[in-house]
């Protein structure tokens, strides 16, 4: 038996399939991960996240900390509220993960939310690299998390919280988080729709998750979440990057802030690669023809010997056809094909997102 | 609790096997093999006329989670497929002893039904 969000009871009655998600019992999908999918694309749907790593950074060092800690520049935080994507880097610029910071001021610095497989090293990691810095991190394991999604979502949302709640949501922005009476709301995701992460007290988010769904808000398991953010061209943590792949080859170099005199951990590796000549690249793949692309896949070029690897595909349920992210060399050309089980299938290289608010958006 | 027939033979790798008379048998996959695939997207079945080995793999059933082949539970000549399953695969997820049938065999060996497996011990197998 794994860890159980506090909204696991919840997942059961719903009919929910249990999987293991790093060392989670999750619902990876509550009878259709197809149906999840397409309520979220023209609807709104939730997951339950809560197996999310929240961190607060604090103290008067926190900007510091994190200005050196990230690949991506806080110092862009303007005011309040505002959110950052980022990338963690090793010494060598490659990924030890990818995360949200908001800025916090009402919390005393700045929240971080990290991936739940990666928490025991990011943990690790941020406090080694806290020793010179006047700072403090505190997990925030008591936090339930829900994400609502979807074109409705912060409709139907508003209408399932308190009045101050959904005074809260009103302020919001795009990619905006404000603290709100214990909670913590971020209009944020990882679907490519738009809607709220909610992060609620764990002796909370029972009622939530409940008013939510008296306010037809559907739940939907971590298989619509994988599908949904293929499709939006988002990168999963362990499949797309990892500690051997840099930003630059993971289609995150528009998350790294090189420009000014700010020194961070892995900013010389960074500078280093592009200046040799960066080897990968990240592209997007479409399957016209029938069958599904995989991980660890193959890509084959007519015009290089060389050999790029699928590291996500699915079955796009908006697309109604299959769609990849591949890392492959950045000087084969575009015509290429996926060794699908013994076969060269011919594919067709985009640029990614392949799905915006519901629309096909690649070229 | 996945369902499996009381009128069907099985094999191990999940597909039903029902024996229309006349030497001629339908394939399907079971309830449980549906559900550990995941929403089915494409199915690719094989010619009608060819001829067919028990254990050959013969089919690709595409799910949103994997691919998986399906093997040959008898030997003989495929003498009809479900195209219709092709263009509704989700069909194999709704009624997989239904509508979802995916094709007719000639049986070259008709002992061959004998080392199917019946449903207790396909029930076993599902443990």
């Amino acid at each position: 038996m794994g860890q159980r969000t506090a909204l696991y009871d919840a997942h059961i009655e719903a009919t929910a399939k249990i999987v293991d998600f790093g060392g989670w019992d999750m619902p990876i999908h509550y009878g259709s991960q197809i149906k999840e999918h397409t309520l979220i694309r023209e609807d709104a749907g939730m997951f339950d996240v809560s197996h999310m790593t929240v961190v607060d950074v604090t103290g008067s060092d926190a900007k510091a900390y994190l200005q050196y800690l990230l690949a991506n520049d806080v110092a862009k935080l303007a005011e309040e509220g505002k959110a950052l994507y980022s990338g963690m880097l090793n010494e060598q610029g490659g990924v030890i993960d990818d995360l949200i910071v908001y800025r916090a001021d009402a919390l005393g610095g700045y929240r971080v939310v990290v991936n739940c497989a990666t928490r025991d090293k990011d943990l690790a990691w941020m406090d080694q690299q806290s020793a010179k810095f006047d700072v403090s991190l505190t997990e925030q394991p008591d936090l339930a998390m829900i994400a609502v999604q979807g074109p409705n979502a912060i409709k139907k949302a508003k209408k399932a919280v308190s009045e101050k709640i959904a005074n809260t949501i009103d302020k919001l922005s795009i990619f905006q988080g404000l603290p709100s009476g214990g909670w913590f709301i971020g209009r944020t995701g990882y679907t490519g729709e738009d809607g709220l992460e909610i992060m609620i007290p764990s002796d909370e988010v029972q009622n939530v998750w409940n008013s939510l769904l008296e306010n037809d808000v559907k739940p939907a398991g971590l298989g619509a979440r994988d599908t949904l953010r293929l499709e939006a061209g988002m990168n999963l943590y362990g499949n797309d990057m990892d500690e051997t792949i840099s930003p630059w080859q993971a289609n995150m170099g528009w998350t790294l802030a090189l420009k000014d005199e700010r020194d961070f951990i892995g900013k010389a590796a960074l500078i280093e690669e592009k200046a040799k000549g960066i080897e990968y690249k990240m592209v997007g793949l479409v399957l016209e023809t029938r069958g599904v692309m995989r991980g660890h896949q193959k890509v084959i070029f007519t015009a290089s010997d060389k050999l790029g690897e699928i590291t996500s595909g699915t079955f796009s349920p908006t697309l109604q056809q299959s769609i990849a992210m591949a890392r492959v060399p950045a000087d084969a050309g575009t015509e290429c094909a996926v060794d699908m089980r013994g076969k060269a299938v011919p594919v067709r290289m985009v640029s990614m997102p392949f799905v915006r608010n519901g629309q096909k958006v690649y070229k | 609790m996945a369902q499996i027939p009381a009128e069907l033979k099985y094999i191990a790798s999940h597909e039903w096997i029902r024996d229309e008379g006349d030497g001629i048998v339908t394939v399907g996959i079971t309830d449980f093999a549906q559900e550990s695939l995941g929403d089915v997207v494409f199915i690719e079945l094989p010619e009608v006329g060819s001829e067919i080995n028990k254990d050959d793999a013969i089919a690709v059933v595409e799910s949103v989670k994997a691919a998986s082949d399906i093997y040959a539970p008898v030997s003989g000549e495929v003498i009809e497929i479900n195209e219709a399953l092709v263009d509704a695969p989700e069909s194999a997820n709704e009624e997989p002893y239904d509508g979802a049938w995916f094709f007719k065999v000639k049986l070259s060996e008709a002992s061959e039904l004998e080392a199917l497996l019946s449903p207790e011990e396909y029930a076993a197998e599902c443990e």
